[in-house]
């Protein structure tokens, strides 16, 4: 058992810079943030990239097991429906992403914490918009506290 | 003896949780446990029992042991445990109480486990006789006596009173901490109690279980006997029984990745689980059979035949009510009890 | 009852007898009235079969391990069991050559843990009357309405139709009535209109009283998995027990979502949870969101329909629907 500080403002929110991961397929957005990169337009650094063969590659545990080692925000990027290199594998990434988001949200669990965007290839501008907007919905949740596991607090 | 009136009895766990945390049975969720006391708990001393028995508070579910940190080339080594601070354990019933003498067989001897120890060392056992056992109960059948618990202090409880009394030197102690809410008392009400739940627990449906055949002489008979295999076809290989048992004792050492660590813990495991002393060769026990034959065999054969006699199953009845299936040791003992083919 | 148990031995019997089925699995009774245990059983040792209200478990799952061995097994299927059946025949882990179908009617199961919760202990006799049940006990006889003990899942009744049989004990129209069936997302909606903190604080309550026993996986007709991800050792999240509150929530989401879209809402998992954790709102939470954003489905209604998370349609809602329902922030 342990005690749950799960309304904390406290004095260290100043200093919070939110750990965010984001999954990005393969064939679409992972290539849109190489593309971001390469036209220079900016997001922020504590966006860690998984890259991932399809969205659909993506199952619960993975969101999950973000959380527990540390992650204040996950994010799902695939190509945008009717897309997917592999055809159809984005709209059950869909599916299930949007029965996980509203379990969570069920459990209680603040529901702007995770987020899922299509972004293409030749989206390099999109990607970073969207980093730099799901950066600032984390940075106003504040740090995860409800879905985190206290053994890997540093 | 002592006695505080049940309407006060607030003013005896303020005065136990002092200087030391006090575990009682507690309501939460709905359910029963030995949880912290703390002002505004939904204290329920009239239930029997709580899901998880008393073992939880000397030989928790799951306990750090240690926890190791990397910090560049540098491995820090902590020790992860807390086992130091002293409590009172409120509310064990005679059942449980046993458990301990149990656990103390296996963790207290040598090599002596510190954890346990240190725990038992710390603890205070106050424990509560039985005035109400249920269809389930038959702990007398283990020589247990639920109107005499073992324990430092036991207590009784009627519908307005708390009897309280010292049996050992610890138990003087907690005595003399809390003896300014206690008034002196004699112990009729307490005798009334105990003759009239000897009557109640003569006419236990469970009481005259057999265990004359668990001899070291039969242990062979009963491994092999074809009777197991219809018991334990339907077990859904699930922890329950081991998991609410108080005397179950099993456990496992795992290590958690945690990204810039590790932490070392121990958790309890059940025999009932396939990768149950799975080894680097593979298992011995493959099959459900032989996982559910093994808790039995060890709880009434193997465990008294190294321990004098002493069974490690106290009769709580917790497996009887909680096993998804309705297959528990009562059963066994009915079964096996008999020599097959008679 | 007294009349169905003994049309059903009949039955049995003659199918045993007549070589349709070479064994059976039924039930065998206890130490207590209570306490009844699945069994197989044969030709030799039918007279230990009972049914009675308090054969609730759903023994589909155990027609998996059944239809891998020699010969035909017969099952008693209750009307709610048959959806578990269809479920695991769709799915390919019951083998339906091997099983012959024999539908039970049933007017719903009785929950002892209800019975002891209202402190009536220390049962030696239940004597069920239709809607009054006598219970006798160590400290005297007592009654209880049908209505308070009925087993979760009967207050959500099904109906009384077997959706999947190679036979009929009774035909589903003469069958006695079945409990009126509550609107089972009564609680899913309550819980749903609470603040987002209401409902952490309600869930952290639930879950962490779990112990780690997996009755609500091993129980669960849905979860046929023959090595679970909880004890895979390569898997990252195995675990006996559960070391943090982080593992409470994820075991539970995970259970739930593994089987969503399959799930049956046979009631098992709550039922055999030792501390009673209502895990069947985690399941009606799948569900209502299955029937809200993608049409009705029942999972088990027949063997044949394709599973609302093994099929899409291209104008799916986006996730952030999440966003603009639920109960506020």
């Amino acid at each position: 058992m342990q005690v749950n500080e799960t309304n904390t403002v406290n004095t260290e929110e100043k200093e919070f810079t939110p750990l965010i991961v984001a999954f990005c397929c393969n064939w679409c957005s992972y290539a849109g943030a190489d593309l971001a990169g390469s036209s220079r337009l900016s997001y922020p650094a504590n966006v860690k990239i998984i890259r991932v063969p399809c969205s659909c590659r993506v199952n619960p545990l993975f969101i999950l097991r973000a959380f527990q080692r540390g992650a204040d925000g996950v994010i799902l990027c695939g190509c945008h429906p009717g897309d997917c290199h592999y055809s159809t594998g984005n709209y059950y990434a869909r599916r299930r992403m949007t029965l996980l988001f509203s379990m969570l949200d069920y459990l209680g669990i603040e529901k702007g914490r995770t987020r899922v965007e299509w972004v293409s290839a030749a989206e390099g501008a999109k990607f970073s918009a969207t980093m730099n907007d799901f950066a600032a919905t984390i940075h106003k949740l504040g740090p995860n506290r409800k879905l985190r596991d206290l053994r890997c607090e540093k | 003896m002592f006695k505080i009136a049940l309407d006060k009895i607030d003013e005896l766990f303020a005065a136990l949780s002092g200087n030391e945390t006090l575990y009682l049975p507690i309501e939460k969720s709905g359910e029963i446990e030995f949880y912290p006391y703390e002002k505004d708990a939904k204290v329920r001393l009239d239930a029997l029992h709580t899901v998880k028995s008393a073992k939880d508070l000397f030989f928790p579910q799951t306990e750090n042991l240690m926890n190791m940190k990397l910090d560049g080339k540098n491995i820090q080594i902590e020790e992860g445990r807390h086992v130091e601070d002293p409590f009172v354990l409120f509310g064990v019933r005679a059942c449980d109480a046993r458990s301990f003498d149990v656990l103390d067989k296996v963790f207290l001897a040598d090599p002596v486990d510190s954890y346990y120890a240190a725990r038992r060392e710390h603890g205070v056992i106050v424990s509560m006789a039985c005035s109400r056992p249920e269809e389930t109960c038959f702990c007398n059948v283990f020589g247990i006596d639920a109107t005499m618990p073992e324990g430092d202090v036991v207590v009784w409880l009627d519908t307005d009173h708390l009897y309280w009394e010292a049996k050992t030197e610890k138990g003087e102690a907690l005595t003399k901490t809390v003896e300014s809410v206690l008034t002196d008392s004699d112990s009729k009400a307490v005798e009334a109690q105990i003759a009239a739940t000897k009557e109640i627990m003569d006419k236990l449906p469970l009481k005259d279980l057999d265990l004359t055949r668990f001899t070291e002489d039969e242990m062979m008979n009963i491994f092999n006997d074809s009777r197991w295999a219809e018991m334990s076809e339907h077990c859904l290989g699930c922890g329950t029984c081991t998991f609410v048992c108080p005397t179950c004792q099993c456990y496992d050492i795992r290590d958690y990745d945690t990204g810039h660590g590790v932490v070392r813990y121990r958790c309890w495991d059940s025999c009932m689980y396939r990768d149950f002393t799975r080894m680097a060769h593979g298992n011995p026990r493959k099959s459900q059979l032989e996982r559910f034959r093994q808790r039995f065999m060890h709880k009434l054969v193997y465990f008294p035949e190294n321990n004098d006699g002493m069974f490690s199953c106290v009769g709580c009845g917790r497996c009887l009510s909680k096993c998804p299936i309705h297959t528990n040791i009562a059963k066994v003992i009915k079964t096996m009890g008999v020599k097959e083919h008679e | 009852m007294r009349e169905i148990n003994e049309m059903l031995k009949k039955k049995v019997s003659e199918l045993l007898e007549n070589g349709t089925a070479d064994r059976i699995i039924g039930w065998q009774a206890g130490e207590f009235c209570y306490d009844v245990t699945p069994a197989v059983m044969r030709k030799d040792n039918l007279d230990e079969l009972f049914y009675n209200g308090f054969c609730g478990a759903n023994q589909s799952k155990y027609l998996i391990q059944e239809s891998l061995e020699e010969g035909k097994v017969l099952a008693l299927l209750k009307p709610c069991d048959t959806y578990s059946f269809n479920q695991l025949v769709k799915e390919h882990r019951v083998n339906r050559e091997k099983v012959y179908a024999l539908g039970i009617p049933c007017s719903g199961m009785l929950d002892v843990d209800k019975i002891k919760a209202l402190g009536i202990t220390g049962i030696l006799s239940i004597e069920d009357n239709g809607e009054e049940i006598k219970v006798a006990t160590m400290y005297g006889d007592k009654t209880c309405k049908r209505t308070e003990v009925l087993q979760e899942r009967c207050k959500v009744c099904k109906g009384k139709e077997h959706k999947a049989y190679d036979e009929l004990l009774i035909p589903d129209e003469d069958a006695p009535e079945v409990p009126n069936g509550e609107d089972r997302f009564e609680l899913v909606n309550k819980l749903e209109a609470m603040t987002s903190q209401e409902r952490f604080d309600f869930w952290r309550g639930e879950l962490s009283k779990c112990i780690r026993c997996n009755a609500c996986r091993n129980v669960c007709p849905a979860c046929s998995c023959r090595t679970c991800v909880f004890d895979n050792d390569n898997s990252g999240v195995a675990a006996k027990s559960n070391a943090d509150d982080f593992e409470e929530n994820m075991f539970h989401i995970i259970r739930a979502f593994h089987v969503a879209g399959r799930c049956t809402d046979c009631g098992e998992c709550s039922r055999v949870c030792p501390q009673h954790i209502p895990l069947h709102l985690l399941n009606r939470k799948f569900i209502k969101d299955i029937d809200e954003f993608y049409g009705e489905f029942q999972a088990g209604e027949d063997d044949t329909a394709k599973g609302p998370l093994t099929a899409y349609t291209e104008g799916d809602c986006e996730p952030s629907i999440v966003m603009e329902k639920g109960g506020e922030a």
